[in-house]
């Protein structure tokens, strides 16, 4: 790469070299380091065309959608927010019974962030963009003064074709569907607050952030009657089934001894005063199925990694809309709700 | 990490409960006097499987919720002093003061931060000498210690920009304050397991003999809970009345020596306003005349003495166990989590926010 008046390669020195306010100038800074760091890590025909957007060929019913990410740490135990930010816009598109195909990615860079973090943020992105078979075709880049940023935000937005040959929307629900979800519950929000706050514990709980599109698209791909599928991302277990129900005009009842929690998990939520039940997820949704499905959809579920650990945990009932009752585990029963706002650790 | 689900099993629970059933002839009220085992008992439904003539009542063991008004405005106030940095634990930010409360002071631009332990706040204090580092220090006698650790070092370390806003409160003067008030319907207490880590239980014996009410130590999990009232209640058919420990696997009679140490170093008992149950002697902790200069009070002013007025909110019947939550008028209409009338329904031990989260039927009132 030429050296140009007199300005050194922006990636020369990884390590030392932070983002600078002219790297989103749109001048050669920008340019260098989109050169240099972004087309080669997602590598593809439409970043190769240098255009102004990306023009696709998608015949069909489309799902499209869009989340922000602002994670802090960047990185914490299992991830960051490079493959967070790929893996949470995939999954949304699939929650739709979509297969997830094209993203945008749309970056907010702190002055001052190290290059080198950056690099490693991209290449993760890249990484788990290959690994979920999406490209990622345009973007943008914009760099803000220091103290305006926690180093970097991202924000993606998706595009994938819709293989579901029914809508596949909360509305779908009916009384007596079976409640599936599709493996442990609490890992991500626990693996974040401990770096964010430098929990000592014992053994790193790490976040299950990853893509649930192969087994939803399995579950769709093999005749499963899907009414609706929901990523079980902020708000936890609990918003998710919540808002479902609540949609659906239905109630819902939960077992709680069926759903799956880590014991470090549930112990660390234990000490905080947390509910696992609305703890975040990357990784983990639950998918409502017609009852005389439970059984195939479960075998489909239990052969992808990623949910490897299903079971179905309820159903929805006739009732008030959004009425969500848990069978404790002594065998009480208690209201599950939505969070109501931030999470907070207790006291005493 | 493998500690609780021992104390889980629903048979063992269901065993509990048909022995309870069994010595109960009559009707008693017993006091769960901690807000983290009113959030188990509705969490877990322990409640739902005792017999009818049982009634449970919460008692006012929550830090958050027993906190006068007027230092959430004091620490508010202190909050939006220039260079200040305000450190409370988490819980605290939401409990609404007379116009505002610290999450939106925070987001106004107060340099407010959630610790998880009062010696962060005097790493705090370290990282930034030239800042006023406050911490908030409420709670129990649970917290208490630490909170003392913390003054504690900042005076050996000679930490001068270092000081704390001191609300703690005591477990055994409320007890006594309960059952003198007229018309008390406490015939024996499930004592908060935890306080009783650090102070051990000599102190409850006086009460148990005085006022003829079985107190038993009891822990969190639902077969402890289940265990303490299996225990209170045959006291009471028996006719006895004496203090109990049944959450030995943490608790001596003498309790913690070492913690006890440093709280009478660092603090002295001090009358103390308690939300919803007013002025009770001898009922708080204060930093003694030794430590009077790490007393946010002597810089930032002193926090008034009144009672308070509380309007629509019955929160200080529902902490004096006269009413459950969802007796209240407000409960889940014009009072919720989001829009709270008092902080019973703001804090997590809270018993507004535990009937809230897990007993709420759509449209406002609970479910039996």
């Amino acid at each position: 790469m030429s050296n140009i008046s007199g300005d050194h390669c922006p990636l020369a020195h990884d390590g030392q070299d932070v983002v600078k306010m002219a790297h989103g100038g749109g001048g050669r800074a920008m340019a260098q380091l989109l050169d240099s760091l972004f087309r080669p890590a997602f590598d593809n025909p439409w970043l190769e065309r240098q255009h102004d957007g990306a023009v696709l060929d998608m015949p069909g019913s489309i799902a499209f959608t869009t989340d922000s990410y602002v994670v802090r740490p960047l990185f914490f135990p299992g991830s960051d927010i490079g493959a967070m930010a790929v893996h949470g816009t995939v999954n949304d598109i699939a929650m739709c019974g979509a297969e997830p195909q094209y993203l945008s990615a749309g970056f907010i860079l702190e002055e001052g962030l190290p290059l080198a973090t950056l690099r490693q943020v991209v290449e993760s992105m890249a990484t788990a963009a290959r690994a979920t078979g999406v490209r990622i075709v345009t973007g943008d880049l914009k760099v803000v003064e220091r103290g305006k940023a926690d180093g970097l935000y991202i924000n993606t937005a998706g595009v994938g074709r819709v293989v579901a040959a029914h809508p596949i929307e909360p509305g779908q629900v009916q009384a007596g569907d079976r409640l599936l979800l599709s493996g442990d519950i609490g890992r991500h929000g626990i693996a974040v607050m401990a770096a964010r706050e430098k929990l000592d514990l014992e053994s790193a709980i790490e976040s299950d952030c990853a893509s649930i599109a192969a087994p939803v698209l399995a579950l769709l791909n093999e005749g499963i009657s899907v009414r609706c599928f929901r990523d079980l991302t902020r708000g936890g277990l609990a918003s998710g089934v919540v808002e479902v129900a609540e949609t659906a005009g239905l109630a819902a009842e939960v077992r709680e001894a069926d759903i799956p929690v880590r014991e470090d998990v549930s112990a660390v939520c234990e000490l905080l005063g947390l509910d696992p039940l609305h703890v975040a997820n990357e990784g983990r949704f639950i998918a409502v199925v017609a009852p005389e499905d439970v059984d195939r959809a479960i075998a489909i579920l239990r052969r992808h990694g990623v949910s490897e650990a299903a079971v179905e945990i309820g159903q929805f009932i006739e009732g008030s809309a959004g009425r969500v009752t848990a069978q404790s585990l002594i065998g009480g029963s208690r209201i599950v709700d939505r969070l109501s706002g931030e999470q907070l650790p207790r006291i005493c | 990490m493998k500690y609780r689900d021992e104390y889980r099993t629903p048979d063992a629970a269901r065993a509990y409960a048909e022995a309870i059933a069994r010595i109960t002839t009559r009707p008693w009220t017993l006091m769960e006097v901690c807000g983290g085992q009113t959030n188990a008992i509705v969490r877990f439904g322990i409640d739902q499987l005792l017999p009818k003539a049982i009634s449970l009542i919460h008692g006012p063991g929550c830090p958050v919720c027993v906190t006068p008004i007027d230092y959430i405005d004091k620490a508010l106030e202190i909050a939006g002093t220039p260079g200040v940095i305000l450190c409370t634990f988490g819980d605290m930010l939401r409990v609404p003061g007379t116009q505002s409360d610290l999450a939106a002071a925070r987001a106004r631009g107060a340099d407010v931060r959630v610790v998880y332990s009062p010696l962060e706040a005097l790493a705090v204090a370290r990282e930034h000498p030239d800042r006023d580092v406050v911490f908030f220090a409420v709670g129990f006698e649970t917290t208490a210690p630490a909170n003392a650790m913390a003054v504690y070092q900042a005076e050996r370390e000679g930490l001068v920009n270092f000081s704390v806003l001191v609300s703690q409160v005591l477990v055994p003067p409320a007890i006594r304050a309960l059952l003198e008030r007229s018309g008390n319907r406490v015939q024996g207490f499930l004592a908060a397991g935890h306080v009783c880590t650090i102070t051990g239980y000599a102190e409850y014996e006086p009460i148990a003999r005085r006022h003829r009410v079985p107190i038993v130590v009891t822990g969190f999990e639902p077969l402890d809970i289940l265990e303490g009232v299996y225990r209170c209640i045959s006291q009471l058919e028996r006719g006895e009345s004496f203090v109990e420990n049944q959450y030995s696997r943490a608790v001596r009679r003498p309790g913690n020596q070492l913690a006890q140490q440093v709280m009478e170093a660092v603090f002295q008992v001090v009358p103390r306003q308690w939300r919803g149950m007013g002025g009770i002697p001898e009922s708080g902790l204060g930093l003694s005349p030794a430590y009077r200069s790490f007393d946010a009070e002597a810089r930032f002013g002193e926090v008034s003495d009144r009672e308070e007025v509380t309007g629509e909110c019955a929160s200080g019947a529902v902490l004096r166990g006269e009413i459950r939550p969802d007796q209240c008028p407000a409960f889940g209409t014009r009072c919720t989590p989001e829009q709270p009338l008092g902080v019973t329904m703001v804090s997590e031990e809270g018993a507004c926010a535990a009937y809230y989260r897990y007993r709420r039927q759509p449209g406002g009132q609970s479910h039996e």
